[in-house]
């Protein structure tokens, strides 16, 4: 016939899908950084433990026309044979997700964009904005550790690590310059070895001290607050560090050490010394972890209502803190009870740059909480 | 390359059975690509259009489904003279055979159906130029502006009059008719007054293009991007009204086709499944594909072969469903209409002439809801009054309070939006700052 033509081209340049699918990534992450404060709240994030990948829902990011209201809306459908009336389909929009690829359409439900994104990448997002805390002076913090470095070659050595391709240039230069272009000959004074420097290496450690007051004004709305802020806060460290351990200590009038799980279900009762768990957490430090070997970050919630008899001692300790510690941060949580003088009052005394003082009224606060603690170098 | 030999084979073959059996074409071009290009034509709708972030996201969605397996497009057929046919690399054999044979049932379709009479069949090339144009707006006035200007004239591209230019030229003809007067366009000064007054009156459908027209507040670039985007709408504007027909004509003879092929036993079975996949019904929808087959087989039973021929050629879904969806089928395909009752969606309706009169509904505008502006000049302010045709299903609120500042980003002046919301008559408006409600009575200003 000639009419027709069939053919094969190359497509290798063709990126055009590929770019705008870029832009719009673009664009998912600018709505991710809008809706961080919600976000980083959010109880599916910090509960899917393990799991790599989390769905954010971003509203921001659908495109707009006017439409039908589906929900509103009556539909036509197939079955194959012998629906009836009445019969149930599937609940809520979100299930009519039947028809796959061909057919007259995904109908289109509420759909909010859902994002995929790491947390790894929504951790990264969140440094954007914020950096991690200073170190002090760097080369107190580091511990030599030995490393090996191939990164010199000399002409004796173990045969093992015999250099090939300097040996043969070796070889090749010699010849060449007596103008032959022999090659069979390696002589002893052409081997090449690779040689290591031992060579020092920082092996940074972080420690986060998570202390939480556990009295009877501490209900699950604050302990839910603490965990989340502790949960982003071992994640933007461990982008510094190797090893982040955290020591999770509790206190009402006495502190105590405890685990995780604790930390967080336990609930007390009774008054509130906070000077117990400063003391508590000075003397982990001079036991357990060097200040000359640890990055130390001490993290402080409370909801203020702190024994005022106490107040002027955890000012004296948090002093004591800050010399040891990289940063030390003070949380107040403000629960429905107002009181009129809360800790937080006492430490407004303190001038120290690494000390960092936050209240947090909900959700969003904690966002806040997380730049106030990590904002940048001044 | 083995594999060109075997389909061009398969072209001329399929062709030459196609011609045979009544179809008439365009010349056709096809061409292998990689699964990439594929769903970027998908998404995009042509392969030469222009960039845009939400044909990103459409081609990220399609192409994440095939990568798992989820959906697989075989096949995009580009209503040009020639038509363009792309196929998936890595289709089988049988799978192209089928593929090609479906093709040119389309191009048949996009040849012979009315509404396609007016289409640029030179849309691949006008795409390319409207693409390039737009990369030199970005380039002289910004990446991010045109972006943002693209994000507001695509939110109302679906709202134009695609038959307006022929509607125009029949009332002109009609006029030179009804004049007894012979030399009655030699007045045409009064004759251009009148049509002015009556254009006032009329609602306009056009929305993209009035605004493109009559804006204040837009750069030449800016109305420029309107009619390109108003062209390319226009379009596809016939391809989206007689989708359930082009594909249920195209499956009709594809197996027609594949019928006279000889497939050996293990083609035939591969066939076979393929073809049961493409024509499963869909429970929360309708399956083009299946539809517009089972209704095109009985008008061949009832009316004859010659009678499929006249259907597709005058008809489009509308009248296509309209005319020829009767009980018989609705019982024997097992439709039904089915709605959200609490949280569940459930069946609720199996009478065939409601769940003819719903799907006619849907297909009403392409399923786009049918707006119109009725005043350019509201409040004598040069604001915007638009109103929605309200046919029985509400808008979507929440979208609609999104859009209306797209409209008025175009618009520059505020802008009002007339629509029925629980049986009352209500008025939404964005001033530029913030959104209004009120209800009015009846049918408010008008």
């Amino acid at each position: 016939m000639g009419n027709c033509i069939i053919s094969r081209e190359d497509w290798s340049l063709h990126r055009k899908g590929e770019l705008d699918k870029e832009r719009h990534q673009e664009k998912v992450r600018e709505a991710i950084k809008r809706n961080l404060p919600e976000i980083l709240s959010d109880e599916a994030i910090i509960m899917s433990d393990g799991k790599k990948i989390i769905k954010v829902p971003i509203r921001s990011i659908e495109h707009y026309h006017f439409r039908y209201d589906f929900n509103k809306q009556k539909h036509t459908g197939q079955g194959s044979g012998g629906t009836k009336v009445g019969d149930v389909l599937g609940k809520e929009s979100g299930s009519a997700k039947g028809d796959k690829g061909k057919g007259a359409g995904g109908l289109p439900g509420y759909d909010y964009y859902e994002a995929e994104v790491s947390l790894d990448e929504l951790t990264e997002i969140l440094l954007e904005d914020l950096e991690l805390p200073h170190l002090k002076n760097k080369s107190k913090d580091k511990i030599t550790h030995e490393n090996y470095d191939f990164r010199d070659v000399r002409k004796k050595g173990l045969m093992g690590n015999i250099d090939r391709k300097k040996t043969v240039y070796e070889a090749l230069k010699r010849n060449l310059l007596k103008n032959s272009e022999n090659l069979y000959q390696i002589t002893q004074d052409d081997l090449r070895f690779k040689t290591w420097d031992e060579v020092e290496k920082p092996e940074s450690k972080a420690v986060v001290i998570a202390m939480m007051d556990s009295s009877g004004s501490m209900g699950p709305f604050e302990k839910y607050i603490a965990r989340t802020f502790f949960f982003w806060l071992v994640k933007v460290l461990k982008l510094k560090y190797q090893n982040v351990e955290i020591i999770y200590l509790s206190h009402h009038t006495e502190a105590k050490e405890v685990t995780e799980k604790e930390f967080y279900t336990k609930g007390e009762s009774g008054g509130t010394k906070c000077s117990s768990v400063y003391q508590l957490a000075l003397d982990i430090i001079k036991q357990r972890y060097n200040p000359q070997q640890y990055n130390l970050y001490a993290f402080h919630f409370s909801d203020g209502d702190n024994l005022s008899s106490d107040n002027e001692r955890c000012l004296q300790l948090v002093l004591e803190l800050l010399k040891v510690c990289n940063l030390v941060g003070y949380g107040e949580i403000e629960g429905p009870y107002y009181y009129t003088a809360t800790l937080k009052n006492e430490f407004k005394k303190i001038t120290s740059p690494n000390f960092v003082l936050t209240s947090i009224k909900d959700k969003a606060g904690i966002y806040t909480a997380l730049k106030a603690f990590l904002k940048k170098d001044g | 390359m083995e594999e060109l030999t075997y389909l061009e084979e398969a072209v001329e073959k399929i062709g030459e059975i196609a011609a045979n059996l009544g179809l008439d074409f365009f010349p056709m071009r096809f061409e292998i690509c990689p699964a990439e290009v594929i769903y970027t034509f998908g998404a995009y709708g042509m392969p030469t259009r222009f960039s845009h972030w939400t044909f990103g996201k459409a081609y990220h969605k399609m192409k994440t489904q095939y990568d798992y397996n989820l959906s697989r497009i075989y096949e995009l057929v580009i209503n040009t003279n020639p038509c363009y046919a792309f196929l998936l690399e890595g289709n089988s054999l049988v799978q192209n055979k089928l593929v090609i044979a479906h093709v040119y049932g389309h191009s048949d379709f996009f040849k012979n159906n009315w509404h396609f009479k007016n289409t640029n069949r030179k849309m691949l090339e006008t795409m390319s130029v409207h693409a390039r144009r737009i990369d030199e707006f970005s380039f002289r006035y910004g990446k991010e502006k045109v972006e943002k200007f693209l994000d507001a004239v695509l939110s109302i591209e679906e709202h134009i009059d695609p038959f307006e230019g022929i509607i125009k030229e029949q009332s002109k003809k009609k006029k030179a008719k009804e004049t007894k007067n012979p030399y009655a366009d030699l007045w045409f000064e009064t004759d251009v007054l009148k049509d002015e007054e009556e254009k006032e009156k009329k609602p306009v459908k056009d929305i993209l293009g009035f605004i493109g027209n009559n804006s204040r507040y837009l750069e030449d670039w800016q109305r420029e991007i309107i009619f390109m985007v108003r062209e390319e709408m226009k379009y596809f504007w016939p391809q989206l009204k007689t989708k359930i027909m082009n594909e249920g004509w195209a499956a009709y003879w594809h197996i027609r086709i594949m019928r006279e092929l000889d497939l050996d036993e293990n083609e035939s079975i591969e066939y076979a499944k393929l073809n049961a996949q493409i024509l499963q019904p869909t429970r929360f929808g309708i399956n083009p594909y299946l539809l517009g087959l089972k209704v095109f087989e009985d008008i061949e039973k009832r009316f004859g072969k010659e009678m499929i021929f006249e259907v597709r050629e005058i008809d489009c879904d509308v009248t296509f469903l309209r005319n020829y969806l009767n009980e018989k089928l609705v019982e024997e395909l097992d439709l039904y209409n089915f709605q959200k009752v609490g949280s569940e969606w459930r069946v609720t309706e199996k009478s065939w002439e409601k769940v003819r009169d719903n799907l006619v509904l849907s297909l009403n505008n392409c399923g786009f809801p049918y707006i119109e502006i009725l005043d350019d000049d509201y409040g004598k302010n040069g604001e915007l009054y638009l109103r929605h045709r309200y046919e029985g299903i509400e808008l979507d609120i929440y979208y609609l309070e999104r859009t209306l500042p797209y409209v008025y980003e175009l618009w520059g002046k505020p802008v009002h939006l007339e629509t029925v919301v629980d049986r009352k008559h209500v008025l939404f408006t964005f001033n530029g700052e913030k959104h209004l409600r009120k209800i009015i009575e009846g049918s408010g200003k008008y």
